[in-house]
């Protein structure tokens, strides 16, 4: 494999680990929000927070491991990204300070304080926004290079559709991602009551899952062409994370295997998220900035393959270890511990 | 009104979000080596009181590593929005360690989850202890590499820059670079003296209010003492540093010190006041002892502002920065030595109310001691970015929005800072600490 695809491979894997463990985290935001204004926090929010407060701070190291790495192996979308994102990149870091920062304040700190979990509910919505629009840019369009420099459109991505169709993705994946965990971490923690409204929250969010799915490819297909041509010839990819979504709200849906529904639906968006970036491919940002034209030089590359095989026998074993204290063990999760 | 560039808005809003930062990342580096020591001492004497002070600490560290891992990452974000040509070319040569950085900030925020939420579940006490090592590995570790790419920007190589093109990367030369051993020792044993005076001070305080126990009285003991011994590697290490400046950055030093001329047996100049035409007054001189400083001996030679162009001459003003970082340095060795020598000598009583109020003064005195470091080592650098490299012009944005992210994030550390101070606060006050260890351990033994 050359060094451009192992190096994209690797920062698209942690993208996916953040998408994940993040939706978790700011659906999680928004149902706790939810059941303290409709009066049912005391079922909920007990269960929400014993699986947030050991993990947050490691979610949030999966975003900056994300970055960080983008600019070790490719630097040029540093150039390119840093210029043009200035503001709405902004915006996204000052929502993740707030939410990081008010969570332990409310969490650790002062708790029952409703203006600090409406900031966390809310920002947990608007930064999956923001940030998803770093992807739209990535499509071309939304970016004006000259010799002076790189200009962002910003009228041209709050007007165009297809700037909003992933948004509209963007916040209900949060949403089902986060219900169908919190299903499955209910049920094990045997919570029946915070279990039947998560199992009711996961299929209410399922349909519009996959209609904004569909929503963003007719979108793409107008807006980027080519990008859609190469998925077409990833169809299968589609077609598995299709038939996964199906297998998890058949499980969620007839109350069976909350733990394979939950594995399903990160499969679902595996490959909706691994087809996605496999045919945007060779561009980083399209049509600026390919993988082969912009990825670090050589010795520099090697270092960082080293470095970043070296650091997962480091945090494979860790990672382990907070998953068994905290995920995998029963009486911890029923809150005995 | 001054007209500013979009070059000079970013470099206020870099060192605001930097300057804010420190605090948080040098208390974070601090703290755990204190949550360690008090949770081995109390495990080890079997006293519930220290167990008790581990966790207190511990429980405050959480809202201060919080604000640090938002500013942390605000930092690193902005660093490419705000000089995207300086990190397109840094990304060449000085990634490694950056990179590096987020496996240590992973390794640390996973044993600090672990930590935090398992304070009872083991049966034996020193495997809940075994956990503090990671998280002191972690955090060192990180000031470890941030602090490399620091020394990368003072003394860049491992590259060559071939019309524009780097070529010839040596990532490890880059990263382990003259500067990097004398500002990393300095780097880690300041956030380690700084944790240090800030927790004794808060516990003078405590015993100056009148709430003083046994407790306060333990607290105050090991900080003090740890105190002195990290007060003095900081003071050795900052020795180096000036070294490590004599011999490869002279013109920062030069600034730092008003010399001018390139001399042997160069006086030390201590505050004082300059004017248009470089004429000292009002400063206390020692003769010779900058010269002593750079090299040992009074007849080092030290390299004089004057040898450099105009152009690349650091602001003079980095001088007031020096000396109150190392007036403070000395403030600090006194006042943890006195009250050593107090409580050695049973004669005497350590717990009177000047002394505690000398250290009262000296947590905030450390953290103002930090930032002026800080801000003698990113000013004497001007005007360069990359030293020889890139001018700080060259590296910044030409996006015309810097203005406005400035307001927000100036507002967003605002909101921060007061919301973390009360959030301590209310965390502390009315649930003094015997009432704890009562609850927690009321047999009074910690099994
Ligand atoms: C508690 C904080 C503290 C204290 C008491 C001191 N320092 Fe310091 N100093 C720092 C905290 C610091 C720092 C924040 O850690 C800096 C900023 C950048 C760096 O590398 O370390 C620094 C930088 C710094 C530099 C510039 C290094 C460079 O730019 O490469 C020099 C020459 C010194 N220090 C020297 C001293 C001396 C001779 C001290 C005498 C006691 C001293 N410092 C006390
Ligand atoms: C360790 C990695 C660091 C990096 C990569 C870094 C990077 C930068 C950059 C790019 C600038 C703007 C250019 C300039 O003005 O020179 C800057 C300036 C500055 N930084 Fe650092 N910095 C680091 C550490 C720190 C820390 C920890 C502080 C602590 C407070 C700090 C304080 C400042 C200040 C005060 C300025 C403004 C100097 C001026 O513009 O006059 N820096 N730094
Ligand atoms: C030498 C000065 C600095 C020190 C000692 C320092 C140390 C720290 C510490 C202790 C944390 C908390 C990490 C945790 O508990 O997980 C932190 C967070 C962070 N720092 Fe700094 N830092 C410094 C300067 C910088 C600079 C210049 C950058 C920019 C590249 C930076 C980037 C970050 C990031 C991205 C985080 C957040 C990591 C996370 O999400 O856990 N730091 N830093």
């Amino acid at each position: 494999m050359s060094l451009e695809v192992l190096g994209i491979t690797v920062l698209w894997i942690f993208l996916y680990g953040y998408l994940i463990v993040a939706s978790i985290d700011f659906g999680a935001g928004f149902f706790a929000y939810y059941a303290r204004i409709t009066k049912r926090e005391h079922i909920m929010s007990k269960l929400i927070s014993r699986y947030l407060s050991p993990v947050w701070e490691v979610t949030n190291v999966f975003f900056v491991f994300f970055f960080v790495g983008l600019i070790g192996f490719f630097p040029d979308t540093a150039y390119y990204l840093g210029t043009a994102l200035l503001l709405p990149g902004s915006v996204a870091i000052i929502l993740l300070s707030i939410r990081g920062a008010f969570y332990a304040f409310g969490n650790y700190g002062v708790s029952n304080n409703t203006f600090f979990l409406f900031l966390y509910g809310a920002t947990g919505l608007l930064i999956p926004a923001s940030l998803s629009t770093a992807l739209t840019i990535s499509e071309g369009g939304y970016l004006n290079v000259t010799d002076n420099g790189v200009e962002f459109l910003a009228k041209e991505l709050f007007t165009s559709p297809y700037s909003w169709s992933v948004v509209f993705l963007a916040i209900v994946s949060v949403l089902y991602i986060s219900a169908s965990f919190l299903t499955y971490y209910a049920n094990r923690a045997e919570d029946n009551a915070s279990r039947d409204i998560m199992r009711k929250f996961s299929l209410f969010w399922s349909a519009p899952t996959i209609i904004a799915s569909f929503l963003v490819f007719i979108g793409l297909r107008r807006h980027n062409p080519g990008h859609f041509e190469n998925a077409l010839d990833l169809w299968w990819m589609f077609g598995l994370s299709f038939l996964f979504f199906a297998i998890a709200t058949a499980l969620v849906y007839f109350k069976k295997m909350y733990g394979l529904a939950f594995i399903s639906v990160m499969l679902q968006f595996f490959f909706a998220f691994f087809g996605y970036g496999a045919s945007h491919l060779p561009y980083i940002i399209y049509p600026y900035v390919t993988i082969e034209g912009s990825v670090v030089n050589e010795t520099m590359g090697t270092a960082l393959v080293i470095v970043f095989i070296a650091g997962l026998l480091l945090l494979i074993p860790s990672l382990f270890l907070l998953m068994r204290l905290f995920l995998f063990d029963a009486d911890y999760i029923k809150g005995k511990k | 009104m001054v007209e500013l560039d979009s070059a000079t808005l970013s470099r206020i809003l870099t060192a605001s979000t930097l300057m804010f930062h420190a605090i948080f990342a040098t208390i974070g580096v601090g703290i755990p080596i204190f949550i360690m020591l008090a949770e081995f001492l109390g495990i080890k004497r079997k006293d519930p009181q220290l167990l008790i002070l581990a966790r207190r600490w511990a429980r405050g560290y959480t809202i201060t590593v919080a604000v640090g891992v938002v500013t942390g990452t605000a930092i690193g974000l902005q660093l490419s929005l705000l000089w995207p040509s300086f990190m397109q070319l840094a990304g060449q040569v000085i990634a490694l360690p950056l990179f590096m950085e987020t496996f240590a900030f992973f390794f640390e925020a996973i044993f600090l989850g672990i930590y935090l939420y398992t304070w009872d579940r083991f049966k034996n006490r020193w495997l809940h202890w075994l956990l503090t090592i990671p998280i002191v590995i972690g955090s060192t570790l990180s000031a470890f590499f941030i602090t490399s790419v620091n020394a990368f920007m003072n003394f860049p190589q491992g590259f060559e820059l071939v019309n524009g093109e780097t070529v010839n990367i040596d990532p490890l030369a880059a990263m382990f670079n003259p500067a990097t051993w004398p500002k990393v020792f300095h780097v880690v044993m300041s956030a380690y003296m700084t944790a240090a005076f800030i927790l004794a001070a808060i516990t003078a305080f405590a015993i100056l209010r009148k709430k003083g126990t046994e407790y306060h009285k333990k607290a105050l003991r090991i900080t003090m003492i740890a105190g002195l011994v990290f007060a003095a590697g900081t003071a050795l290490a900052g020795d180096l540093s000036a070294k490590y400046l004599a011999e490869h950055q002279p013109e920062k030093l030069a600034a730092a010190e008003w010399h001018f001329e390139t001399e042997t047996n160069a006086d030390l100049i201590l505050f004082g006041t300059i004017n248009e035409d470089r004429e000292i007054s009002n400063a206390i001189r020692i003769p010779g002892m900058l010269s002593f400083l750079a090299g040992n001996s009074f007849d080092t030679e030290v390299t004089g502002l004057n040898e450099f162009p105009e152009d690349e001459q650091p602001p003079l003003w980095v001088h007031y920065a020096f000396d109150i970082m190392v007036g403070i340095g000395m403030y600090s060795l006194l006042i943890a030595g006195v009250f050593i020598i107090l409580m050695l000598f049973k004669r005497f009583n350590e717990w009177n109310k000047p002394l505690l109020w000398g250290i009262v003064a000296s947590g905030p005195l450390a953290m103002i001691a930090i930032e002026c470091g800080w801000v003698l080592a990113e000013v004497g650098r001007q005007p360069w970015i990359l030293r020889g490299y890139m001018r700080v012009e060259e590296g910044a944005t030409t996006s015309g929005d810097v203005g406005i992210a400035l307001a927000m994030f100036l507002l967003l550390y605002g909101v921060l800072a007061v919301f973390c101070v009360t959030v301590l606060i209310k965390m502390f006050k009315n649930r003094p600490p015997e009432a704890e260890v009562e609850k927690r351990y009321p047999n009074g033994t910690i099994d």
